[in-house]
């Protein structure tokens, strides 16, 4: 009895916010009436796709070399770049923010050099993706390099001794056995980008159109129209459940073929 | 019996504790001779802009009314105002403009009317390498100034574009100058003091800024830019009691206190200009 009854409320601790959230949005009609809210909506929506996406592709390129490293190579010093690598998983975002300020800010670390090659960051759409990729990428190079230490290393041996190349051994026998992992993964890393909000407003303000992704705009919202912040958080909810759905199918998969 | 005498001390002490007053239990006869019998926690949402005044005046407020305690909450006063229709709890609101009080007003949450307690005045500020030359106000409409301001709602926001607007009308600057400086917009922060941050840090180029954002701890980092009389915008503070204020007694002390010698003298000491005569 305890035991239900602590679930019980548990669970209502959790359905009731996302229920209020989709009651009141359903009740303003979803799409915000003003013309104002509707633009801020559609742009807010528009950016944090295309930048959720090129963060993906960022991450993506980066990370699954780094995770293949981390999986079959043992270096000296591989247990601090772990650590290294995970920091942001458990680093507040606020300080994400400031940290990234301080080093691709125009006064940062790195601000003079990007400013002599014409590159400002703060303020920039570029600002949103790498913010994302910050907070994002350990995500799927945790999952990736799991996926990858899974893969028994003598499938890829018998690969190579039947003469196929390192790259194809990768691609053909590597990643397909390590898929399920990779797609967990990317969709933990795609719903933590498109989550990101503390070093975003930090690092890239919060501008309509240009910066002001979704969770940034549902801030910004909720002090002027509290209909487009509620069509907004409905929306990533929605998004949030396919992901989730995704992630279940994606895990479904690992376990058919473990 | 002696055992239980330390109970008893222990549990006024943790209530003592609970209700937030920091004087002795011993006398609590001897606040009497303070104004009144105003004590326990007062919660003060105020404008972002208030931040040094208001902690100023509210260690102030707790020398004269021992057995108070202050609590602020700072931000932009449309995040306030919003906050407090939603439910906060607070006993005062202080905004940065007529126009959110004028929402509270009419979302029925004050108890009487709201008085003007203080004035502003606007500011161009600049990072003190002033990395965009930026020398007159003209130059706010430079292509590639990269200007930060508010969100729609926030005070200042509302100024600014009064002030842009202002500018506009003369022919020096031209009709389009409003639309000009608003094109070099790159972000608009929740609240002056994000606004502020950005330019000191040097992300930004320059920002139009309250006289009082430039406190002691700021001028060290940015560069001020005057703008002429003529042109400039008079923000107006006004603060109400809150219809549901937990500690009424403690509100009303409060704002009568903001109003009177003490608070205006810190409020001066922080750059603001007085309440205008009118005001009682």
């Amino acid at each position: 009895m305890g035991l239900a009854a602590s679930a019980g409320v548990f669970l209502a601790l959790i359905v009731l916010p996302v229920l209020a959230i989709l009651d009141r949005a359903a009740a303003a009609g979803f799409l915000p009436s003003l013309p104002g809210s509707r633009t801020v909506v559609l742009q807010a929506l528009r950016l944090s796709a295309w930048t959720s996406a090129c963060a993906l592709l960022v991450i993506v390129a980066l990370g699954t070399p780094c995770a293949y490293l981390l999986a079959r190579h043992p270096f000296r010093g591989r247990a601090l770049v772990d650590s290294l690598i995970e920091l942001p998983l458990v680093l507040p975002p606020t300080v994400a923010g400031i940290g990234l300020l301080m080093a691709f800010g125009r006064r940062g670390l790195l601000g003079p050099y990007l400013e002599s090659l014409g590159i400002t960051l703060p303020f920039t759409a570029a600002a949103v993706v790498l913010a994302q990729v910050f907070v994002a990428g350990p995500f799927y190079i945790r999952a990736a390099r799991a996926g990858f230490e899974a893969v028994a290393p003598h499938l890829e041996l018998v690969a190579r001794t039947l003469g196929v190349s390192d790259w194809q051994v990768f691609w053909r026998v590597t990643v397909p056995l390590a898929a399920p992992s990779l797609l967990s993964g990317l969709t933990m890393a795609w719903a933590r980008a498109l989550g990101e909000f503390g070093a975003t407003i930090m690092f890239a303000g919060s501008f309509p159109g240009r910066t002001q992704t979704m969770t940034v705009a549902i801030y910004a919202e909720l002090e002027r129209d509290l209909d487009g912040a509620l069509a907004m958080a409905a929306i990533l909810l929605g998004v949030s459940f396919a992901l989730l759905a995704l992630l279940r199918l994606a895990l479904g998969r690992g376990r058919a073929v473990a | 019996m002696r055992k239980r005498s330390w109970i008893i001390a222990l549990v006024v002490a943790l209530l003592c504790t609970a209700a937030g007053c920091s004087a002795p239990p011993a006398h609590p006869e001897a606040a009497a001779g303070a104004p009144s019998a105003v004590r326990g926690e007062i919660v003060v949402f105020a404008a972002a802009s208030l931040t040094d005044a208001f902690q100023d005046i509210g260690r102030a407020f707790e020398a004269a009314h021992p057995g108070t305690r202050v609590t602020f909450s700072f931000g932009g006063s449309s995040a306030l105002r919003m906050q407090l229709e939603q439910g906060a709890r607070a006993d005062v609101f202080a905004s940065a403009n007529e126009a959110e009080m004028a929402k509270a007003e009419s979302g029925g949450l004050l108890t009487g009317k709201p008085l003007i307690f203080a004035r502003n005045r606007l500011v161009v500020i600049v990072p003190k390498d002033n990395p965009a030359h930026l020398k007159t106000l003209h130059d706010l409409a430079k292509p590639g100034v990269r200007l930060v301001t508010a969100a729609d709602g926030v005070p200042i926001a509302a100024y600014t574009q009064d002030l842009l607007r202002r500018l506009s009308r003369d022919p020096q600057y031209g009709s389009d100058f409003v639309q000009r400086v608003n094109a070099n917009v790159v972000s608009r922060e929740q609240d002056v003091r994000q606004i502020v941050l950005k330019v000191s840090l040097g992300e930004a180029d320059a920002a139009v800024a309250y006289a009082t954002d430039v406190t002691p701890d700021v001028a060290g980092k940015v560069r001020t830019v005057e703008v002429p009389g003529a042109f400039n915008v008079l923000a107006a503070y006004p603060l109400a009691v809150l219809k549901t204020a937990p500690n009424p007694a403690g509100a009303e002390a409060f704002a009568r206190f903001v109003l009177g010698p003490d608070g205006q003298s810190a409020l001066k000491k922080w750059g603001f200009l007085p309440a205008p005569e009118s005001s009682p």
